[in-house]
C-alpha cells in the first residue's frame, strides 16, 4: 500500500469520527489509523489485530490491542460498546465476513469499512487484455501469497448491505490522488463506507 | 550487555506481633509474620514509582541483583535493572517472598512461638488472598498508597490479579503473565500428584522431619513432575531429543537419557533450597484460588487500571485460553486490557527464559511507560 493512499483513508475516517469517540479498530496493523484518531480527535482507541509484530507496535505507541483474528475477536464486548468499529483493509481478510459485520454493528453504533475496490478500471484493463488476476497499487499481491480472501467492488458492498437491510450513511471513494466524484465503481481504488443497522 | 542492580541485601519485615495476629480468611489468626523483601531502584518523592513483581510458586525475594553469602540465582535478573523492562533508573521495584514461603517469610518451617518448634503441619492453611494482605501490610509499612504496577508469572499473576481484586484503588498497572483466574481440573491434578509423591516419602512423616531427615526423595520427585509441566514437548525435544547420557551405559533403570538426568539434577537442586511442607501449602493456595465468578472487579467497574495480559503459545500447564478468559472479563467490563499471546516455544515457563524475554520485555516496558489516551 503507498504511503499518499495510508495518508488519505486514514484522513477521511479521522474526519468521519467525532471527537472524544470511542473506537474499535479491527485489524488495526502496526495502529497508526488508531494513533491519529487519539491524538486528533482524542478518541479512546483500541485495537484486534493477529499479527505479533503489529501487536509488539501498538503497545510501543501506547495502544490497547487484543490479540485475536477479527473472526474470533469479537463475543468479548458488549452491545453497544463503541462509537465506531472501524474494519479499515482488514474486512476482505475476513474468513466469516457477514458475521464479523453483524458483530461489529453489534458492538459499535457505527462501523467504518474501508477496501479495495475490485472493479477499479485498471484492474478490469489487466483482467480484459492480460488476462491475469490484477496487480495494481491497491491490490498488490500475486494471487498466491494474497492475504485477501474477498474480492468485492463498491457495487457489490452497496447491494451486500441492501440485502441485509444495513443503512449506509455516507461514503467516500479514493484514488491514489484525492476522492473520486464519478463512476465511482470504476475509478476508484478504494472504498469508506459508514454503515449502520 | 544490561546492566544488573548490582549487590542487593534481603530485607525483613514483621509485624502481626501478639495480641494483634493476623486473621487468616480461613477464621483462623497467625503471628507474629516475617516477610522477607527486596527492593532495587529509588523510591521518588511522592512514592508513585513502584512495581511490586510477584513470584511464581517456588521463587522468593531475590528476584535481581547479587546476593551476598546466598547460593540462589536472582529469578527475573534480565527483567529488573538499569535500561531493562522493569527499569530501576525510573521504578522502585519490590519483590516479597510470599507467607508460607520458605525463603525468609513466615511459613511452615518457621518457629511456631508457642511451642519453640517449628509449626509443620499446625501452620494454618493460607490462601492467595492472605498472601497478598500481608503484602499490603508491608507496602504500607514502606509508605506506599498506590502501586503503578503489580507483575509476576504463574503464581505469581494469580497474586497480581488477587491485588487488584482485594485492592482496586491501590493499583494502576495489572501483569499477569502466564496466569489463570482459577486452576483446571488438570492443573489441580498436577499439584496433587506432587503433593502426594512429598506425603508419600516416609520422612515426610506427617509434616514433622525438621529435627531428622527431609523427604528430599519425595520433594524431588514432585519437582521433577513440575518441571515437565513447565516445558514444551518442542522444547524438550530440543534441549534433549533421546540423547543419551556419557556416561550411560545402557538398559538400567539408572538415568540412561539426558532428559532424565536432567530432571533428576533439577530435583536434586530443588530439595537443597525448599521445605517440602511450604510445597503442600503454597500449591494448595493457587489449587483453592478462584476470581472466576467476576466478582474481582468491583461494580464500579476499574476506570484507573489497565491490564496486560501475557500468554504464551506453547504453555500448556496454562495454556492461553484461560488468559483470554480474563480479557473477556475485562472487555465486558468496559476495562483497559492488552493482550498478547507471546510465541514463545519454552513453555510454561517462558517467562523466566532470558532467550525467551525479548518480546515480554518489549511489551511489559512500552506498557508500563504508556501514556494514558
Amino acid at each position: 500500500m503507498s504511503p499518499i493512499k495510508d495518508k488519505l483513508d486514514h484522513k477521511i475516517i479521522c474526519e468521519i469520527v467525532e471527537p472524544g469517540s470511542s473506537v474499535l479498530d479491527l485489524g488495526c496493523g502496526n495502529g497508526d489509523l488508531l494513533c491519529l484518531l487519539a491524538e486528533r480527535r482524542g478518541a479512546k482507541a483500541q485495537g484486534v489485530e493477529l499479527n505479533n509484530d503489529a501487536i509488539h507496535a501498538c503497545v510501543e505507541k501506547g495502544l490497547s490491542v487484543f490479540h485475536s483474528d477479527i473472526d474470533s475477536g469479537l463475543p468479548y464486548y458488549p452491545d453497544q460498546s463503541f462509537d465506531y468499529v472501524i474494519l479499515n483493509q482488514s474486512l476482505q481478510e475476513a474468513k466469516k465476513v457477514e458475521a464479523v459485520i453483524s458483530e461489529a454493528l453489534r458492538v459499535g453504533k457505527k462501523v467504518i469499512i474501508g477496501f479495495p475496490n475490485f472493479a477499479h478500471l485498471e484492474a478490469r484493463i489487466l483482467m480484459f487484455f492480460g488476462g491475469r488476476a490484477p496487480i495494481v497499487s491497491s491490490l498488490p499481491y500475486e494471487w498466491y501469497s494474497t492475504p485477501n480472501l474477498r474480492f468485492l467492488s463498491i457495487k457489490d458492498f452497496k447491494s451486500f448491505c441492501a440485502t441485509k437491510g444495513y443503512r449506509i450513511l455516507s461514503s467516500y471513494f479514493l484514488d491514489s490522488q484525492g476522492q473520486v466524484r464519478v463512476l465511482p465503481n470504476l475509478f476508484a481504488q478504494n472504498a469508506i463506507f459508514v454503515v449502520t443497522k | 550487555m544490561k546492566k544488573s542492580v548490582g549487590i542487593v541485601e534481603t530485607k525483613y519485615f514483621t509485624f502481626a506481633e501478639s495480641p494483634h495476629e493476623f486473621r487468616l480468611e480461613s477464621g483462623r489468626t497467625l503471628g507474629p509474620i516475617t516477610l522477607a523483601y527486596e527492593t532495587y531502584g529509588q523510591l521518588n518523592a511522592d512514592k508513585s514509582n513502584v512495581i511490586l513483581v510477584m513470584h511464581a510458586f517456588s521463587g522468593n525475594a531475590h528476584a535481581a541483583g547479587i546476593s551476598q553469602g546466598d547460593q540462589d540465582q536472582p529469578w527475573w535478573d534480565f527483567m529488573i535493572g538499569p535500561g531493562k523492562a522493569l527499569d530501576t533508573e525510573k521504578y522502585f521495584v519490590v519483590c516479597i517472598n510470599v507467607l508460607g514461603g520458605c525463603k525468609g517469610s513466615t511459613g511452615p518451617s518457621s518457629i511456631n512461638p508457642k511451642t519453640g518448634k517449628p509449626y509443620a503441619l499446625d501452620f494454618p492453611l493460607i490462601t492467595i488472598g492472605d498472601m497478598v494482605a500481608t503484602q499490603k501490610h508491608l507496602i504500607d509499612h514502606l509508605g506506599i498508597r498506590k502501586l503503578h504496577g503489580v507483575i509476576g508469572g504463574s503464581m505469581g499473576g494469580m497474586l497480581a490479579l488477587q491485588w487488584i481484586a482485594s485492592y482496586p484503588d491501590s493499583v494502576e498497572c495489572v501483569i499477569p503473565i502466564a496466569a489463570t483466574l482459577k486452576h483446571s481440573p488438570q492443573q489441580i491434578a498436577f499439584n496433587e500428584v506432587g503433593r502426594q509423591a512429598i506425603m508419600a516419602d516416609p520422612a515426610w512423616n506427617n509434616g514433622n522431619y525438621y529435627d531428622g531427615a527431609s523427604p528430599e526423595q519425595g520433594l524431588a520427585v514432585a519437582r521433577m513432575l513440575g518441571h515437565i509441566t513447565y516445558m514444551s514437548n518442542d522444547s524438550m525435544e530440543k534441549k534433549f531429543s533421546r540423547r543419551l547420557k556419557d556416561d550411560s551405559s545402557g538398559f538400567k533403570f539408572s538415568a540412561d537419557f539426558e532428559v532424565e538426568g536432567y530432571l533428576q539434577y533439577r530435583g536434586q537442586a530443588f530439595v537443597k533450597r525448599f521445605d517440602a511442607n511450604s510445597y503442600l501449602y503454597i500449591t494448595k493456595a493457587m489449587d483453592y484460588f478462584d476470581l472466576s465468578d467476576g466478582k474481582w472487579i468491583p461494580e464500579k467497574g476499574l476506570p484507573d487500571a489497565r491490564f496486560l495480559l501475557i500468554a504464551f503459545k506453547s504453555d500448556w500447564l496454562y495454556p492461553s485460553a484461560q488468559s483470554q478468559d480474563m480479557v473477556r472479563q475485562l472487555k465486558m467490563r468496559h476495562i483497559d486490557a492488552t493482550y498478547c499471546e507471546i510465541d514463545a516455544d519454552y513453555g510454561h515457563d517462558s517467562f523466566l527464559i532470558e532467550a525467551e524475554g525479548e518480546k515480554q520485555s518489549h511489551l511489559i516496558k512500552h506498557f508500563l511507560a504508556k501514556k494514558k489516551w
